[in-house]
């Protein structure tokens, strides 16, 4: 598979969010304003690319050739977990600014199953190295497009009337299932 | 009495889908059918009763600021047991629920009762909660993917009931379906709710 | 309650505490692995086994020890069927890349000595759920039942050929016929030799 395939793939046409299901809760949570929303995205798009790039060496180094796969579920999610505090302890010392921009969001990384699950599924494809980063950073662009668009919708949606029960998650729900509506056009594109 | 109350509270007035919008990725993207809800609902129960129990033994064990971590390996653990036990036994449900299985460690639900509920309370509570939360969520799972199901395929677990070459309205087991039903049942548990309440 | 008191942080205690939980873990799991093994290795020939029974005819070898691949078409696996000594068919396990799941549709394909199609089972597909998904259906597969691809084209009306689509899902059945008409292909080179 080309390169631009991957990216198309991973963006549009099996969108993280929309399509596949994953990172819903961040989704759902911080997507009341645009600002924070391109924080996430950011986020997101920095330690998915790490979390890949080192759960696919530890599943190609480590857990193929010790023939002990099973223990995959267990080792990524603990690598991802401390990769996450990792970051945010580095960013802390080396770059001040940028750990103003995404601190805050961090701790709420670990949970994100988007990141698990990109690991999870890259390991199941037949990617090399490059093509699972560039997957990774893709998908991760995706939820990143996603978020910012449903935020924007969102804001919005705060100046209307809305009926009492609709209010908050369901509203929320039904704008995403539109949105998933207007990707499910990026299907067969590739 | 008590142990009622903790077990009952997952189904309704607690649900984690419903009410507290937790585990929200299975929720959306396994329940194209009933029997997937069930069986997702019934594997993340499974996981979710043995790290309370698991959890609420060691409690005294576990030095506070390792908890996190403790708790994330026992839960992986559990999910690893069911993901095999579920590739060996039932495997065209495991393929159906493909990577949502080992994802059942980030449910935000599993990790919420661990840190609420299983690291301060004792044994037995702690696994009728753990049995109550699991299976609310198995009844919601269920619900959605019946609906989903009814409408979307015109079958219910399987059993179709319109006569073959039928037209159904498919919307509802493509993905966006997923959304627009889960919002439609939250809105209407939501009117239930102010009604009884 | 009479709560004793919480071990304390201390390095130490930490150290030991999340090494021995991993330790537990990883030998919970070892044993589960061992214990599981088997039965899903099983479970996969079986999926095999039960597709071999109903494409190919009658035989009384074993297919599936039997099984040889070639390097003229990579990723298929052929099945000979035999009875009383002599050839009755065979069997190709053939995929598509050009499905719309985020999966290769497999199929495996089962031949008489002419080259005539007997029968095709879905082994393993991801396609769209009520559209593509219906190839597994009796009414799409048992159009290529008893059919010769030397005169049955194996592309959909749409593109030419013999093949009826599944309604809204013609991608899918595309893919299918792409699977269908390269486990065909191989087999006829093979023969040819």
């Amino acid at each position: 598979m080309s390169i631009f395939l991957i990216i198309v793939g991973a963006i549009f046409v099996n969108n993280v969010v929309l399509m596949q299901f994953l990172g819903i809760c961040p989704f759902l949570g911080v997507s009341t304003k645009v600002k924070t929303a391109t924080g996430m995205s950011a986020a997101v798009l920095f330690v998915m690319t790490l979390a890949t790039l080192i759960t696919f060496l530890i599943q190609k180094l480590l857990l193929i050739p010790l023939n002990i796969e099973f223990m995959q579920t267990v080792s990524f999610i603990l690598v991802i977990a401390s990769l996450v505090q990792m970051v945010e302890l580095i960013l802390k010392k080396v770059s001040p600014p940028l750990y103003q921009a995404l601190g805050v969001f961090l701790p709420l990384i670990t949970t994100n199953c988007a990141i698990l699950g990109v690991a999870v599924l890259v390991s199941r494809s037949t990617f090399n190295l490059v093509e699972a980063v560039v997957f990774s950073m893709a998908t991760a662009i995706g939820f990143g497009l996603a978020l910012v668009l449903f935020a924007g919708i969102r804001e919005r949606l705060d100046l209307y009337e809305i009926p009492e029960a609709m209010k908050g998650a369901p509203i929320a729900l039904i704008t995403a299932g539109l949105l998933s509506l207007a990707f499910q056009g990026f299907s067969g594109m590739v | 009495m008590k142990l009622w109350r903790e077990f009952s509270k997952g189904f309704f007035k607690e649900n984690a889908v419903f009410v507290l919008l937790l585990g929200m990725c299975p929720t959306l993207a396994v329940t194209g059918s009933a029997i997937n809800g069930l069986g997702m609902g019934l594997a993340t129960t499974a996981v979710l009763v043995g790290s309370n129990l698991v959890i609420s033994l060691l409690k005294r064990w576990i030095p506070d600021k390792v908890r996190i971590p403790v708790f994330i390996v026992v839960i992986a653990s559990f999910v690893t047991i069911i993901d095999l036990s579920m590739a060996a036994y039932l495997p065209d449900l495991h393929k159906a629920l493909g990577i949502f299985i080992p994802l059942i460690v980030v449910n935000c639900i599993i990790l919420g009762r661990a840190e609420a509920f299983a690291s301060k309370r004792g044994v037995v509570e702690s696994l009728i909660d753990g049995l109550g939360m699991g299976l609310g969520f198995a009844f919601a799972l269920t619900l959605l993917g019946s609906v989903r199901e009814i409408l979307g395929a015109g079958s219910i677990f399987g059993w179709s009931f319109l006569p073959e070459g039928s037209t159904t309205i498919l919307l509802f087991i493509l993905s966006p379906g997923a959304f627009i039903t889960l919002g439609f049942l939250i809105a209407l548990i939501n009117v239930m709710r102010r009604r009884f309440a | 309650m009479a709560e004793r008191k919480k071990l304390p942080s201390t390095f130490f205690n930490m150290v030991v505490v999340l090494t021995l939980v991993c330790v537990v873990s990883a030998l919970a799991l070892g044993f589960t692995y061992s214990r599981t093994k088997d039965a899903i290795a099983q479970g996969k020939i079986n999926k095999i086994l039960d597709a071999l029974k109903i494409v190919l005819p009658e035989f009384d070898n074993n297919p599936y020890q039997e099984k040889y691949t070639l390097e003229t078409a990579p990723g298929l696996i052929f099945y000979p069927a035999l009875r009383d000594g002599k050839r009755v068919g065979t069997a190709v396990q053939t995929f598509s890349s050009q499905g719309f799941g985020s999966e290769d549709i497999r199929l495996m394909v089962g031949f008489d000595v002419s080259g005539r199609i007997i029968s095709v089972s879905v082994l393993g597909q991801a396609e769209t759920p009520g559209l593509g998904t219906k190839m597994e259906e009796p009414s799409f597969r048992e159009q290529f039942r008893d059919k010769d691809p030397a005169s049955f084209k194996l592309s959909v009306k749409k593109d030419g050929g013999d093949v009826d689509a599944i309604t809204a899902a013609t991608i899918s059945s595309r893919a299918f016929c792409d699977g269908v008409d390269k486990a065909y292909t191989a087999l006829q080179q093979e023969t040819e030799r």
